[in-house]
């Protein structure tokens, strides 16, 4: 049997997020089809076409998926998903909110976040804030997991490959949901879920404008995606998406940088898997050299315009 | 307008957990519990809508066993008019809860079920959504922001880069974020008086004839650590290290 994955995409291409959830489907072992639904989407099935792994391409199109709304695409999703062996999403906003809702159509249990699989009914995945890795086997029929995207390689376009398109009847339904408005923050920096780099701070900012002053520079001059504890968002220093941590976003760039964070484990669960971390705290027993790699016991507001300087004679 | 909101017992924040000796589950004994801080969010937007007339019943449910009337003690000192314990032997799976929470909800008939977004114990984030799927009703998750406007409610969710706001009609499954709102202090004297309020005791079985998960925990383990931090003594150190050592500039 195969291995449905249910795409993301931004109107053009396929989400990177989407080509770990495929790198993911690949290690089960059966052959992979894409869904990918939405409106006017031409562009983004040619993109997946070429996808390695990728056998078939199921498109659902219609206008009224200009906006994606669980209650709308969880029972298209259920339809199809009843002949695969697994349902597979990266863990987005948009997965999280659809695939419980399909997995309870579906009359089956769901694990979220996987981690790692073992077997193609094995998988590991975080709880307690990722303190700890539970071990869970499912003996569901099918199995619907959201996969941590950063844990697997993506896919790769192939010239030589061309996947089979076929179309989707989409069922009628009555929709009790109105899409209303969005607020995206545009921004030239990179998107923290995937930038190399993350320059992070938390309370101690002390003000929005301190926060944007000493952040911005850094990141330009590394060309990196700004991160914030919660303590930083409630105090309104940064931006709601910019939150770190298990209530935010997961982060795992080559190298993050945290700029007066005390390293609670709310805030660590989102970045412990970056491959270098560099904490700059006032206090030595601050929790986040536990996880740092390297440590300075210093002033942020020393160390930024330091920092920048040294960055500049690069 | 009736309020249903359920509420979990978890391990408190604070609290590091480690697995048991033969690392098969989670160590609970001895441990501080607490209800999950969402599901304190969804009481207080739950008090408020009360208090702004817009609902006329609160109701609070829990699944677990005698050990969980605390939790329901919380709520009902917050303020809720009536509380409801489930009493399962083993915690179900994220569907069995939703499926028996979809029960209560035949029972209760409530318009709104506000629930947290996640449990912060197995971090699932998955019976609000589950719920909705299993009563065909809207979904509204990680919401920061409520708004009724007659029948319908318009909410706010908190997405990947950003916002979104949707309209949902009624009846609903609102799951919500931290960002909500501010729980209140519950007052001891609030406290003492919900120790004398009745619960009402359930069993899971009458309700749901078979919830068994098809879920098996094999092991909990630690995630592998990483070392202890170098500590430096100056930036141009950490420049060097991180050009010559990590390779990262
Ligand atoms: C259910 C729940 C979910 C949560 N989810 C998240 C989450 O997803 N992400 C998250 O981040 N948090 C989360 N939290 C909050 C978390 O518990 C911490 O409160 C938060 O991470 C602390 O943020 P902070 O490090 O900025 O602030 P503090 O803990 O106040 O730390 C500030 C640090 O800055 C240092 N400092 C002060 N001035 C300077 C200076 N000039 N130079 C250098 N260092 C300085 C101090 O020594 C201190 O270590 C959650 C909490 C709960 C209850
Ligand atoms: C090691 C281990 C791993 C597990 N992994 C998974 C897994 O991958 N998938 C899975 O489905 N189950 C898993 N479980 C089962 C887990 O115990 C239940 O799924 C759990 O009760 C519901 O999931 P959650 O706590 O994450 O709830 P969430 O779906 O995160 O909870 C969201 C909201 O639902 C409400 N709610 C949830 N449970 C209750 C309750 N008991 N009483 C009242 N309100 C409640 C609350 O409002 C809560 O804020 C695992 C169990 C163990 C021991």
């Amino acid at each position: 049997m195969s291995i449905l994955v249910l795409a993301e995409h931004d109107g053009q291409k396929i989400k990177i997020s989407t080509l770990q959830a495929i790198g993911a489907a690949k290690q089960m072992g059966s052959p992979v089809h894409l869904l990918i639904v939405g409106n006017q989407i031409r562009e983004v099935v040619a993109d997946a076409q070429s996808l390695e792994n990728v056998d078939k391409v199921l498109v659902a199109e219609a206008s009224r998926f200009n906006h994606l709304l669980a209650e709308d695409v969880a029972p298209l999703v259920a339809m199809i998903a009843t002949d695969y062996q697994a349902l597979v999403a990266a863990h987005t906003s948009f997965a999280r909110d659809v695939l419980p809702r399909t997995a309870a159509l579906l009359d089956v249990a769901m694990i979220s976040d996987v981690l790692e699989i073992h077997s193609p009914k094995t998988f590991s995945r975080p709880i307690y804030a990722g303190n700890l890795v539970a071990m869970v086997q499912s003996e569901e029929s099918i199995q619907v997991l959201t996969i941590r995207g950063n844990r697997f390689s993506p896919v790769n376009n192939s010239d030589s490959h061309i996947a089979v398109i076929e179309a989707i009847d989409i069922p009628d339904l009555p929709i009790n949901t109105i899409w209303i408005s969005e607020d995206k923050q545009a921004s030239d920096r990179p998107a923290l879920s995937t930038a190399k780099v993350v320059v992070s701070g938390g309370r101690s900012l002390g003000s929005k404008e301190q926060f944007e002053s000493t952040l911005g520079p850094l990141a330009a001059n590394l060309g990196a995606a700004i991160g914030a504890t919660r303590a930083a968002v409630d105090s309104g220093y940064a931006s709601n998406e910019s939150q770190v941590g298990q209530t935010g976003t997961q982060v795992a760039p080559d190298l993050y940088i945290a700029l007066g964070i005390s390293g609670s484990i709310q805030h660590t669960a989102g970045m412990k898997d970056s491959k270098v971390i560099v904490a700059v705290n006032l206090d030595p027993d601050a929790l986040i050299f536990q996880v740092a790699d390297y440590g300075l016991v210093a002033d942020l507001f020393d160390v930024v315009p330091q920092l920048n300087n040294a960055l500049a004679k690069n | 307008m009736k309020i249903l909101v359920p509420i979990k017992r978890v391990v408190d924040y604070n609290v590091q957990v480690r697995p048991t000796d033969d690392g098969r589950q989670v160590e609970l004994a001895g441990v501080k519990m607490s209800p999950n801080p969402f599901d304190e969010n969804a009481l207080e937007e739950a008090l408020r809508l009360k208090e702004a007339g817009l609902a006329t019943e609160i109701v609070a449910v829990t699944f677990g066993n005698s050990m969980n009337q605390d939790v329901l003690r919380h709520a009902l000192a917050m303020g809720v008019d009536r509380a409801i314990l489930v009493d399962v032997d083993k915690q179900p799976d994220s569907l069995g809860v939703a499926k028996l929470l979809k029960a209560i909800v035949k029972r209760e008939t409530p318009q709104l079920v506000l629930m947290g977004k996640q449990a912060i114990d197995y971090d699932a984030g998955q019976t609000p959504q589950m719920l909705a799927g299993l009563l065909g009703w809207p979904q509204g998750t990680f919401v920061s922001k409520v708004e009724f406007k007659g029948e319908q409610v318009e909410v706010t969710r908190e997405i990947d880069g950003g916002t979104e706001t949707l309209k949902l009609q009624l009846p609903v499954v609102i799951s919500v974020d931290l960002r909500l709102n501010s729980p209140r202090f519950v007052k001891l004297p609030n406290l003492m008086m919900a120790k004398k309020k009745p619960i009402e005791t359930l069993s899971a079985s009458e309700l749901v004839p078979n919830c068994e998960s098809k879920l098996k925990t094999l092991g909990i383990s630690y995630p592998p650590s990483r070392k202890p931090a170098q500590m430096l003594t100056s930036v141009d150190e950490l420049i060097g290290k991180l050009k010559n050592e990590a390779g990262v500039l």
